[in-house]
């Protein structure tokens, strides 16, 4: 199978679907030079009407973007990196994310938000926030965090396919990252995790960049014979709770890892779910391991030491033995 | 005032900063081309007639917010390079402790109240400053940077509504380098001129050549002094040019594509705010080019220490990360 990147991936996905669906269009800051290289090529191909430049206006783009998806269109709205979110929340909260409820079922919202999620470019706090949990709390919306470029490519497609307003958040560290992905057409649906590695002992729950350091820590885990398991979550909401609760009946362990804060955050729910619904299988307390509850300091040794390490994982695991 | 009232103290004093901004811009682009510092880095050469013009004009205890490019702000407003370079390379020493960056540098000292990583996120924060330098009955001014792209965001247009309606000391300093990142201002708004918005707010709205410190100097002189005696907020759009790269190592991001013609960059560099104040000065003979000279030889100095001072500082302590915290 050839192996592409993640950026590469999502280029592909984009161009794929804008191909096969000519309601679909993107609209951001310079998508046509592609600051990320994944909306690069595209403006070649479909034009200034369907790749827009917008001006930053993040507000306003995602309204827009919530306008033209009520009346027939499916948007992409670029909105570079996740900290820039907060500008749109009004729109993807009250409007994108109440619409069709409150308007009884009338509006259809195909709408998806795209992003570059979390830290480690040593940037600081407005450029490296990791967001993902105000969207998970907004009960209508989708969110996503694809870990590989397998993932990333089948889950843009499906997003974009999808009839629901969908933030899809990419890791800009993960964006050179390799990996192998099929020329032939294929879309990963929306709401199934994924087991990255199988084990016995404990099951982390985990997505996006913290799929690759729960990977290293099981590695290091192995060698003194912990057979962890660990679930790629993929979709954050709705989350594949069947996956997590039937490995953590099979481990009666659970630690659950997520690069945002310790509270509400992914792991919060992650950990209370399980408590909730697996309290019998469970041999030890679950464990969260999260960012340090600060803003996201700009220097790389701080920034590294905020975000969940593969070291912290293996201690989290060994808690629960 | 005309630029001819200008006195030869304060002609040397907008050159220094000028001159001060250029000399550390240019050895932060050569660390930053040697790897020398993290993040995102964006420089002000070719615009340093407007930070240096605007802050000549402000007080000790005027404010200003700036933005992302606003390693510019901080030296005219008078910053220490020192501490600024410690930051850039994320040190305990620097101004934030390492905290902030590049994009978030603050000396609150010198009422520098912060770059911005959110363009347009620093705007109404300058409101606030106006307000309450207003509450507190003093004649302080705020003054907000922001470049042309800034102009499209909500916050901008807000906060001169807000500020005009309460006729707040604030200056509105747009720094038109007619891109934000690769695209073009043009292809993003229907006016030509920025300063037109500010009719729609019922306060001034004026054009000033960007790359000309003393033109920038006498605008600011003159909405400082409207803002100080009550009448308001003034829009100032400064045309201006960047010199280089939107972010330092911009090639990386464009692989091989171009927004801007050489032709066009080449102009950009001719016109040049240090030439042009220094060939103002020699023209009108006003300050011995032996003292400007000597004036570069400090200014060259002080970069190179401040390289010196930033790269025998400790990194920051992993537990000065809980600290800052909940006051
Ligand atoms: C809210 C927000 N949106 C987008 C960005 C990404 N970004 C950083 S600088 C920039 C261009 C800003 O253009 P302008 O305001 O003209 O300032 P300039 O860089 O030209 O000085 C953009 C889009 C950002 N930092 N913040
Ligand atoms: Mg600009």
């Amino acid at each position: 199978m050839p192996r592409k990147t993640y950026i590469a991936a999502i280029n592909e996905a984009l161009m794929e679907e804008m191909r096969r669906d000519k309601n679909v269009f993107l609209m951001g800051e310079d998508v046509r030079l592609g600051v990320f290289a994944g909306t690069r090529g595209l403006h070649a191909e479909f034009g200034d009407r369907r790749v827009i430049d917008s001006p930053i206006s993040e507000l306003g783009v995602a309204g827009a973007g919530v306008g033209a998806a009520a009346t027939g269109l499916r948007p992409i709205i670029d909105l570079m990196f996740g900290s820039f979110l907060y500008l749109a929340l009004d729109q993807i909260a009250n409007q994108a994310g109440a619409m069709r409820y409150m308007f009884g079922g009338q509006a259809t919202l195909p709408i998806v938000y795209m992003t570059q999620n979390g830290g480690g470019i040593g940037a600081g706090p407005h450029h490296s926030q990791p967001v993902h949990p105000f969207f998970m709390n907004m009960p209508l919306i989708k969110v996503v965090t694809p870990s590989t470029p397998y993932d990333v490519k089948g889950l843009l497609k499906a997003a974009i396919r999808d009839d629901n307003p969908v933030v899809f958040l990419n890791q800009l560290t993960l964006g050179g990252r390799r990996g192998e992905v099929p020329d032939e057409e294929y879309v990963i649906p929306l709401g199934q995790g994924d087991i990255k590695r199988e084990g016995s002992d404990v099951t982390i729950c985990t997505a996006g960049l913290m799929v690759h350091h729960s990977l290293k820590a099981a590695e290091t885990l192995a060698k003194e014979g912990i057979e962890v398991e660990v679930v790629d979550l993929r979709t954050l909401s709705p989350w594949d709770e069947t996956l997590v609760l039937e490995s953590v009946a099979k481990t009666g362990r659970f630690v659950a890892v997520d690069e945002s804060y310790p509270t509400c955050g992914a792991a919060s729910e992650w950990a209370a779910t399980v408590a909730e619904k697996a309290f019998s299988h469970l041999k030890a307390p679950v464990q969260r391991v999260t960012n340090k509850p600060v803003p996201m300091p700009a220097s790389p040794l701080l920034e590294k030491a905020v975000i969940p390490s593969s070291d912290e994982i293996v201690a989290a695991v060994k808690k629960t033995l | 005032m005309s630029v001819s009232d200008i006195s030869i103290d304060k002609i040397l004093d907008i050159y220094t900063r000028v001159l001060r901004i250029r000399r550390f811009e240019e050895q932060v682009a050569l660390l930053f081309s040697q790897g020398q510092l993290p993040g995102l880095v964006h420089l002000y050469i070719g615009e340093e007639a407007v930070g240096a013009g605007v802050c000549a004009a402000l007080r000790d205890d005027d404010y200003i917010v700036s933005t992302h490019r606003g390693h510019g702000h901080v030296i005219a407003k008078g910053g220490d390079m020192d501490r600024m370079m410690a930051e850039l390379m994320a040190k305990s020493t620097g101004y934030c402790k390492g905290k902030g960056g590049s994009q978030h540098i603050a000396d609150f000292e010198i009422g520098m109240l912060g770059a911005c990583g959110i363009v347009g996120g620093g705007i109404p924060v300058a409101v606030g400053a106006g307000l309450s330098a207003y509450y507190r009955g003093t004649d302080q001014v705020a003054v907000t940077f922001f470049g042309d792209g800034a102009a499209n965001e909500g916050s901008f247009h807000e906060s001169l509504n807000l500020a005009s309606a309460m006729k707040l000391p604030v200056l509105f300093v747009c720094e038109n380098n007619q891109y934000g990142e690769f695209t073009p201002a043009e292809t993003v708004m229907n006016i030509k001129d920025i300063a037109d918005r500010a009719k729609g707010y019922g306060i001034p709205g004026i054009i000033a050549n960007g790359v000309d410190p003393l033109k920038m100097y006498t605008v600011a002189a003159e909405a400082v002094a409207r803002a100080r005696a009550g009448e308001g907020p003034t829009l100032i759009e400064a045309k201006t040019h960047r010199r280089g790269d939107h972010a330092e190592g911009e090639g990386a991001f464009l692989a091989g594509q171009t927004y801007r013609s050489e032709a066009e960059r080449k102009a950009a560099q001719e016109r040049d705010p240090l030439l042009h104040l220094h060939n103002y000065i020699a023209e009108n003979d006003l300050i011995p080019m032996e003292r400007l000279e000597s004036l570069d030889q400090e200014v060259i100095e002080a970069v190179a220490h401040s390289v010196d001072f930033a790269r025998s500082s400790p990194e920051p302590e992993i537990e000065s990360l809980f600290e800052d915290t909940w006051v």
